[in-house]
C-alpha cells in the first residue's frame, strides 16, 4: 500500500472519529461512527492483520452501530430527543487533557518496546502438527483453546445476563420486535433483509469454511450470521423466537458444549484439551463449526435484547428462526 | 478441574429445572476441591500440552488451593440454601432461570481464575466473574448494576491494556516466566500501574469501593453473599499474583504502600461508614469495604517480613474467613430481613426469640469479622498483627486493632437491636437448609481457627517467596 493512500486513509478516519464526536445529531453521529469502523478495519487490512480487520468491521462498525440504532430508536420511542447534552468547556478541555496526557504516555510505552514479534517464531513450528494453515485459528483453537473456550461461555453467559433482565411476567417470551415502525421504511428493509439473508448465510458458511486455512473462522462468521439474522428481523422478514424453544437453546449451547465434550475427551489422550495425534484438524472443525452456529444465535439475541413480551402472544406464526 | 463447572452451565441452560443440579453440583466440587488439596505440591499442568511461552499452565499453589475450596463451600451452601428459598423477585421467573447458570459461571471464573498462572486467561476469567456478579446485582437494583457494570468495563479496559504491554514487552503473559524476565522500564511500569489500578476497582479497595456498598446492598441475599464473598477476591488473587510473583523485582517495597496505604484507609472508612448505616445490608456491604481493606494492608507486611509465611498465611487465612463468614452473614441478614418488620436495623426486635438459629450463624459471622478468638478471623488477624509488630509497622498494627474495635461496635449494634423487644415477626422461623447454611458457613468460619497450622501450611504450598521462580514444570 503506497503512503499516500495511507495518509489520506488516516486522515479521514481522524476525520470521521472527529465528526462523530462533534456532531450533535445522534443519527448522523452513528453514521460517522460506522464509518470509522470500517476505515479502520481497512487500516487493520493495510498492517496485514485481515483477522482483525474482519473483527473490527463486523463487530466494531457493524453490531455496534446496529445496537446504537436501536438504542437511539427506543430513546426515541421513549420520549428522549437523543440529542447529546451539553458539558461545560472546562470539562471538555480537562477530559481532553487527561485523555492528551495518557495517550503520549501509552505512546512513549509502546515506543520503548523493541519491535520484534517473537511469538510469532514460537507459533510457526507447531502448525504443521494441526494440519491447518490459518496461524490466528490455530492460536484460538489449538494453542491458547482454554482461553477460547471459557470465552465462548462468557458470550453464553452475557446472553444470560441480558435475560435475566426481562421483566416479571414475560418469561419465557420473545424480545421486543426489532422491525421499524414507518410502513415504507419498513417495505424497504424487508425486501433489503429477504436479499441479505441468503447471502450473509452464504458468506458466513464460507468463512467459517475457510477459517482454517485463510483468514476467516468461527468468530467472523457468526458475526456475520449474526447481521444477516438482525437485517432479516429489523425488516421484518423472519420473527424472533421464545427464549424458551428447545431448539433455540440447544443452538446457543451447541458450541460451548461441543468444545467442552472434546476438550475432555482430550483426557483420554493424555490431558484437558489435548487433541489425539493426527486428528486435530478434524476437532478443530468440528469447534469451528458448532461455535459459528451459536455465536450467530447469541449474538442477534444479545443485540435484540431481553424479553418484553410474554407468551400468550397473539402474533406467532413467524418461528422460523429457530436455529436456522 | 474447572471443567465440572462449565459442564453443568451447559446442562443449566438446555435444562428447565436447573435448579436441582445444585444437588449433585455442590458435593461433586466440595469432592474436586478436596482432591485439589491433596494433590502433590509440585502438581502443575499445562492446557492441551503446548508449552509455555504460547501455552496456560494450571497450578495448584497454595493459595489456589485455599480459594478453591472455600469458593467450593460457599458457592455450594449458597446455592442449597437458594434451592430452598428463591432468589428472585417475587414472581419474576426470567430471575429465578438466569440465577442458575450465572452463578456456575460465577463459580467456573473464580475457580479458573485461582488456578492459571496466565494473565490473559487471567482476563477472562475476570470477565466471567464479573459479568455474573453484574447480572446477579441486578436481580436487586438495576440501577446499582448498571453502574457497577460501567466501572468493571474500565477496570478491565485498564487491566487489557496492561496485557497487551506486557505481550509486546516480554512475548509471554505467563506469571512464571515474567518473574524471570521483568525489568522495571517504563512499559512494564505502565503495564502493572494500568492493571494494578483496574483490579483495584474490581476488588472494591477504598477509594474505588463507590460502587459497592449499593451493588451488595440490594441484591437478593444469595447474591450478595456471592458478590461480597468471591467476586471482590479474585482481583485481590489477581495482585497477589502480579505483585508477588510477576514483579517482586519490579514493585519496590515503598510502592506496596501504594496499596498497603489505602488498605489501612479502608479499614477505617468502611468500619466508620458501616456504623453510620441505618439499614442492615448496607451494615453488611460497608463492612466488606473495611474487611478488603484488611487484604491490602497486608502487602506490605508480607513483603516487609524476614519470613513472610507468617504474614502470608495471615492474609490468605483472613480472606477465607472472610469469605465464609461473610457470605454466612449475607444469607442469614436475608433470612431476618424477610422475618422483620423492615429492613432498617431497628426493626429487627424480637427476631432473637423468632429465630434464634440465623441470629446465631449472624453472630458467629460477626465474631470471626471482627477477629475473637478462637474464629478463623482471628487468626488471620493475628498471625497479620504479629507480622505488622514484628516489624515495627505500629500505624498498621494500631489499624488493625482500631478496625477490629470498630466492627464490633457495628456488628454488636445489629445483634442488640435483634434482642431487643419487638413485634412479632412477620414470618414464622423455618427450619432446614435455609436456616443451617449460613449457620454452617459461619461455623465453618470459626473452626478455622482450630485448623490455623494446617492452613497454614497449605497457604505455603509453593508460594511466591518460598522458592521464586521455581514453579515452572
Amino acid at each position: 500500500m503506497t503512503g499516500a493512500f495511507d495518509i489520506i486513509l488516516c486522515l479521514m478516519i481522524l476525520g470521521a472519529a472527529g465528526i462523530a464526536l462533534f456532531v450533535r445529531d445522534a443519527l448522523a453521529a452513528i453514521a460517522f461512527f460506522i464509518a470509522f469502523g470500517n476505515l479502520l478495519g481497512l487500516a487493520w487490512l493495510g498492517l496485514d492483520a485481515v483477522n482483525v480487520a474482519l473483527a473490527e468491521i463486523a463487530l466494531g462498525a457493524g453490531v455496534t452501530g446496529v445496537l446504537l440504532i436501536l438504542a437511539r430508536a427506543r430513546l426515541l420511542a421513549l420520549g428522549d430527543d437523543a440529542t447529546c447534552a451539553d458539558t461545560s468547556a472546562w470539562l471538555r478541555a480537562g477530559a481532553l487533557a487527561a485523555c492528551a496526557g495518557f495517550v503520549l504516555l501509552l505512546a512513549a510505552a509502546v515506543l520503548s518496546i523493541p519491535p520484534e514479534s517473537g511469538l510469532d517464531r514460537a507459533v510457526a513450528p507447531l502448525m504443521p502438527g494441526l494440519g491447518i494453515e490459518n496461524r490466528v485459528t490455530g492460536v484460538l483453537l489449538a494453542f491458547r483453546a482454554y482461553d477460547t473456550l471459557l470465552e465462548s461461555f462468557v458470550l453464553l453467559g452475557a446472553l444470560v445476563a441480558v435475560w435475566s433482565l426481562a421483566p416479571a411476567g414475560v418469561w419465557p417470551g420473545r424480545p421486543a420486535d426489532l422491525g421499524v415502525a414507518d410502513v415504507p421504511m419498513r417495505r424497504v428493509a424487508r425486501s433489503f433483509g429477504r436479499f441479505l439473508l441468503p447471502v450473509a448465510l452464504v458468506m458466513a458458511a464460507y468463512l467459517v469454511w475457510a477459517g482454517s486455512d485463510v483468514p476467516g473462522g468461527a468468530f467472523q462468521a457468526g458475526t456475520v450470521l449474526a447481521g444477516g439474522l438482525m437485517v432479516s428481523a429489523i425488516g421484518g422478514a423472519i420473527g424472533l423466537p421464545r427464549s424458551d424453544l428447545p431448539g433455540l437453546r440447544v443452538a446457543l449451547v451447541l458450541g460451548p458444549l461441543v468444545f467442552l465434550l472434546i476438550g475432555l475427551a482430550g483426557m483420554g489422550f493424555g490431558g484437558f484439551l489435548v487433541y489425539p495425534e493426527g486428528s486435530a484438524k478434524a476437532a478443530i472443525l468440528a469447534i469451528e463449526y458448532s461455535l459459528f452456529l451459536s455465536i450467530g444465535a447469541t449474538l442477534a439475541l444479545l443485540v435484540a435484547g431481553p424479553n418484553v413480551i410474554g407468551w400468550p402472544d397473539p402474533a406467532g406464526g413467524t418461528d422460523r428462526h429457530s436455529d436456522c | 478441574m474447572a471443567v465440572p463447572l462449565g459442564f453443568m452451565l451447559a446442562a443449566l441452560l438446555a435444562g428447565r429445572a436447573a435448579r436441582w443440579l445444585i444437588l449433585p453440583a455442590a458435593p461433586a466440587m466440595a469432592g474436586l476441591a478436596l482432591w485439589l488439596a491433596l494433590v502433590p505440591a509440585d502438581a502443575a499442568y499445562l492446557v492441551g500440552h503446548w508449552d509455555l511461552p504460547l501455552g496456560i499452565l494450571l497450578r495448584p499453589d497454595g493459595v489456589a488451593r485455599l480459594m478453591v475450596a472455600a469458593t467450593a463451600l460457599v458457592i455450594g451452601a449458597v446455592g442449597l440454601h437458594a434451592l430452598a428459598d428463591p432468589p428472585e423477585k417475587a414472581g419474576n421467573a426470567a430471575q429465578a432461570e438466569t440465577f442458575w447458570p450465572l452463578i456456575y459461571l460465577l463459580w467456573a471464573g473464580a475457580n479458573a481464575g485461582f488456578l492459571t498462572t496466565d494473565l490473559f486467561n487471567l482476563y477472562v476469567t475476570l470477565e466471567m466473574v464479573s459479568l455474573a456478579a453484574v447480572a446477579l446485582a441486578a436481580m436487586g437494583s438495576l440501577e446499582a448494576a448498571l453502574r457497577y457494570f460501567m466501572i468493571a468495563l474500565v477496570g478491565s479496559l485498564a487491566y487489557l491494556l496492561g496485557v497487551a504491554l506486557l505481550v509486546g514487552r516480554y512475548n509471554t503473559v505467563d506469571v512464571t516466566l515474567l518473574s524471570q524476565v521483568a525489568q522495571p522500564d517504563l512499559a512494564t511500569m505502565l503495564a502493572l500501574g494500568l492493571m494494578t489500578a483496574g483490579l483495584l476497582i474490581k476488588a472494591a479497595l477504598f477509594p474505588m469501593h463507590g460502587w459497592l456498598p449499593p451493588a451488595h446492598a440490594a441484591a437478593p441475599a444469595p447474591a450478595s453473599a456471592l458478590l461480597s464473598a468471591i467476586a471482590v477476591k479474585l482481583g485481590f488473587v489477581i495482585l497477589l499474583r502480579l505483585w508477588f510473583e510477576a514483579f517482586p523485582a519490579v514493585s519496590g517495597q515503598t510502592a506496596l504502600h501504594v496499596l498497603g496505604g489505602p488498605g489501612a484507609l479502608a479499614v477505617i472508612y468502611g468500619s466508620v461508614q458501616a456504623m453510620r448505616q441505618q439499614r442492615l445490608k448496607a451494615l453488611v456491604a460497608y463492612s466488606t469495604v473495611a474487611q478488603v481493606g484488611y487484604l491490602f494492608l497486608a502487602f506490605p507486611l508480607v513483603a516487609g517480613a524476614p519470613d513472610p509465611s507468617g504474614a502470608w498465611a495471615g492474609m490468605m487465612l483472613h480472606a477465607v474467613a472472610h469469605m465464609l463468614a461473610k457470605a454466612a452473614m449475607f444469607l442469614a441478614a436475608g433470612l431476618m430481613l424477610k422475618a422483620a418488620a423492615g429492613d432498617r436495623i431497628g426493626d429487627l426486635g424480637g427476631l432473637a426469640q423468632s429465630m434464634p438459629m440465623t441470629v446465631t450463624a449472624f453472630g458467629l459471622a460477626a465474631v470471626s469479622l471482627m477477629g475473637l478468638p478462637p474464629s478463623g478471623g482471628f487468626t488471620g488477624k493475628f498471625l497479620l498483627l504479629n507480622a505488622a509488630i514484628a516489624q515495627g509497622a505500629f500505624l498498621y498494627a494500631g489499624v488493625m486493632i482500631l478496625g477490629g474495635l470498630l466492627a464490633a461496635v457495628y456488628f454488636f449494634r445489629a445483634l442488640s437491636a435483634c434482642f431487643a423487644a419487638g413485634p412479632a415477626p412477620r414470618a414464622p422461623a423455618t427450619l432446614g437448609v435455609r436456616t443451617a447454611a449460613p449457620l454452617v458457613l459461619a461455623g465453618l468460619a470459626i473452626v478455622m481457627g482450630f485448623g490455623g497450622s494446617a492452613l497454614h501450611n497449605l497457604s505455603a504450598i509453593a508460594a511466591p517467596w518460598a522458592a521464586p521462580g521455581a514453579a515452572a514444570p
